[in-house]
This record gives structure tokens, C-alpha cells and sequence, in this order.
């Protein structure tokens, strides 16, 4: 009887998603475009907040792909206000991954602006997935309540902004902000938690300061 | 449900590692899945043998070892396993910080037939 014969491979198997994440990335900064992928449970205001930022992004040209598991209210909201957005629907897919955004880059024509990729609205898994984009910005909101660093880990370990949204609700909600901001503290040292409101519109120059900045850096 | 691709990837690396090495079929695949990485072992589990079917791997032993997440306390150095809603070290009471451990996911190694051996 012969013995099994051991060979070793010691390789990732994400890679197929990640090699053509870091295409994207490479050809958007060709392109002149810094692509911002944004997270946040349903519900938490990333169309809301989008428009927001975009509002206050004069100086630059922006983009948004629209990623949701059904229908197109979201982009159809964009492009009446004059946003260039495209949709992508995955059909029940729980998050963008970067052959979809591959494709939906190339059908945007896109250069020189910001580009905002809607993910799912889910807090688990498109923080798992590259999807070829420079940062990622994170929106939580006070209504959630103050455990989801706790419970929801990855999401605010690798954001990049944080946005707190629906502060205009804090009077009516408990919520324990000390305990929210040690939760993203231990998970995430350097990623600014900007306090807004989508409602009334507070707080988010400073996150469209803070993406500003970023385009200039890459420029 | 990210299952099913990454699991049809680990039976095609694992296949052309060893049609590499002279090997007809893979006798054991050795996976090291880290319980914060994103994917379910059980999940893996349940999606192989569907996929393995018809390939070097139909007949695979699927060994996964899977590691267990530790966080770094930023006061002592100290690893250790968090518990649910706090990030507070156990010796220290300071801070702890996410780690690389428990975020593996690798093939490690494939065993097949040794034609070498008598």
C-alpha cells in the first residue's frame, strides 16, 4: 500500500475576487476617479447621505453605482437630480463583488470625479469583498443602537469614515454614544466618526471635506 | 450562500496542484478557515461533495482546521479570545485590538497517491 504524499500550497482563495479588485482600482486611478465603496445596514441612509454629499462635492463630477438585490427606486432618485447613476441588481446576492462592479465600471464611460458604489444594504458581507475601491466609507445611525461595533465587527474595522447618521433622532432613542465610540476605537483607531443627519443635512460637510481631501491626495 | 464559488475554487486549485505533481486525484485537501474570514466550514462542507463529483477531488477527504480569533490588548501584549460585547482584556482590563488570527483562509496543503513509493 502506498503512502499519501504531502505537497503544500499555502495560497489565499480569495484571490480570484481580489486580482480583479486591484484591477479596477488600477484602471479607475488611471482614469483619474476615486471610488468610495459604501456600506451600511437597509435602512441606515446611503441614498440619503449620498445625495447629501454629492450636493456639497461641487468641484467634482460624481458617479454612483447603485447595487441593490431588487428594483432601481434608489438610482431613479440619483438621476432626477442629475446624478449620472447606474443599477446593478444581483438578483439575491447579499453584496457587490468586483467582477458586477468591473462590468458597471466599463458601461459608465467614467473620468476625473468620485465614484460611489452603493453596496447591499447588509453589515456582514460587503465588507468581506473588494470591490476595487480607493476607501470605504461606513454608515451607522443612532436608531440602530450602540452594540453594532460589537456585533458587526469587520464592517467598522475596515471603514475608512464612519458616518453616524440620524443624529437629529437622539433625544427619542437610547442611545449610548461612549459605548458606541469605545466599540469602533478598539476595532478601528484612525477612521473619522463624523455625527449627521440626512434629514437636515448636519454634519456632512465635514465627510465632504474628508473626501475632498482624499481626491486631492490621489491627484 | 458565498459558499458555493469559493468552494468550487478550493476544487479547482486543489486539482491543478495535482495534475501538477503527476496526480490523478487528490486523496486529502488540508483548508485552514479562520471563524472571523466570512465563510462557514459547515458550509464548505456541505457544498463539497456536490461539487467534487466528476473532478480529482470526487473522492477527496476534506480536513479543515479552524482557527479560533484572538484579539491583541494594546496595554500588555496579551492575546485572547473575545467575549460577546466587550473588547477588554482579561489580565489587564485594557483595550484589545483585531488581529490577523482567525481571518485565515488558505488551502495549506493536498495529499495524493506517492508514485514514488514501493
Amino acid at each position: 500500500m502506498s503512502e499519501n504524499k504531502e505537497i503544500e500550497i499555502m495560497q489565499s482563495v480569495y484571490d480570484k475576487n481580489d486580482q480583479v479588485a486591484a484591477k479596477i482600482q488600477a484602471s479607475l486611478t488611471e482614469s483619474g476617479i476615486f471610488a468610495i465603496n459604501v456600506m451600511g445596514a437597509p435602512g441606515a441612509g446611503k441614498t440619503t447621505s449620498l445625495i447629501q454629499l454629492i450636493k456639497r462635492l461641487e468641484e467634482v463630477t460624481a458617479y454612483v453605482i447603485e447595487g441593490d438585490i431588487e428594483a432601481d427606486f434608489d438610482t431613479k432618485t440619483l438621476q432626477s437630480l442629475g446624478v449620472k447613476a447606474i443599477q446593478i441588481n444581483t438578483g439575491g446576492a447579499c453584496h457587490l463583488d468586483s467582477p458586477l462592479i468591473g462590468q458597471a465600471v466599463e458601461d459608465l464611460h467614467i473620468s476625473d470625479g468620485v465614484l460611489f458604489i452603493e453596496n447591499i444594504g447588509n453589515l456582514v458581507c460587503p465588507a468581506e469583498f473588494m470591490i476595487g475601491e480607493h476607501a470605504k466609507m461606513l454608515i451607522s445611525t443612532v436608531t440602530e443602537g450602540s452594540d453594532k461595533p460589537y456585533k458587526y465587527p469587520l464592517a467598522f474595522e475596515k471603514a475608512d469614515m464612519i458616518l453616524l447618521n440620524k443624529c437629529d433622532l437622539l433625544p427619542y432613542v437610547d442611545f449610548d454614544e461612549d459605548f458606541f465610540m469605545k466599540g469602533v476605537r478598539a476595532l478601528n483607531k484612525t477612521a473619522p466618526v463624523i455625527k449627521v443627519s440626512g434629514k437636515t443635512g448636519e454634519g456632512y460637510e465635514k465627510a465632504a471635506e474628508w473626501i475632498m481631501e482624499k481626491i486631492k491626495k490621489q491627484q | 450562500m458565498h459558499e458555493y464559488p469559493i468552494t468550487r475554487r478550493i476544487i479547482e486549485i486543489a486539482g491543478e496542484y495535482a495534475k501538477d505533481n503527476g496526480a490523478s486525484e487528490v486523496k486529502v485537501i488540508n483548508l485552514v478557515v479562520g471563524d472571523y474570514c466570512g465563510y462557514v466550514a459547515s458550509s464548505i462542507e456541505l457544498y463539497f461533495e456536490l461539487i467534487a463529483e466528476g473532478t480529482p477531488c470526487e473522492h477527496a477527504k476534506l480536513h479543515i482546521e479552524r482557527v479560533v480569533p484572538k484579539l491583541r490588548c494594546t496595554g500588555c501584549g496579551q492575546l485572547f479570545v473575545r467575549k460577546p460585547f466587550t473588547f477588554e482584556c482579561p489580565l489587564c482590563k485594557g483595550e484589545g485590538t483585531p488581529t490577523e488570527i482567525g481571518q485565515e483562509f488558505y488551502i495549506k496543503s493536498i495529499e495524493v497517491q506517492d508514485l514514488d513509493e514501493p
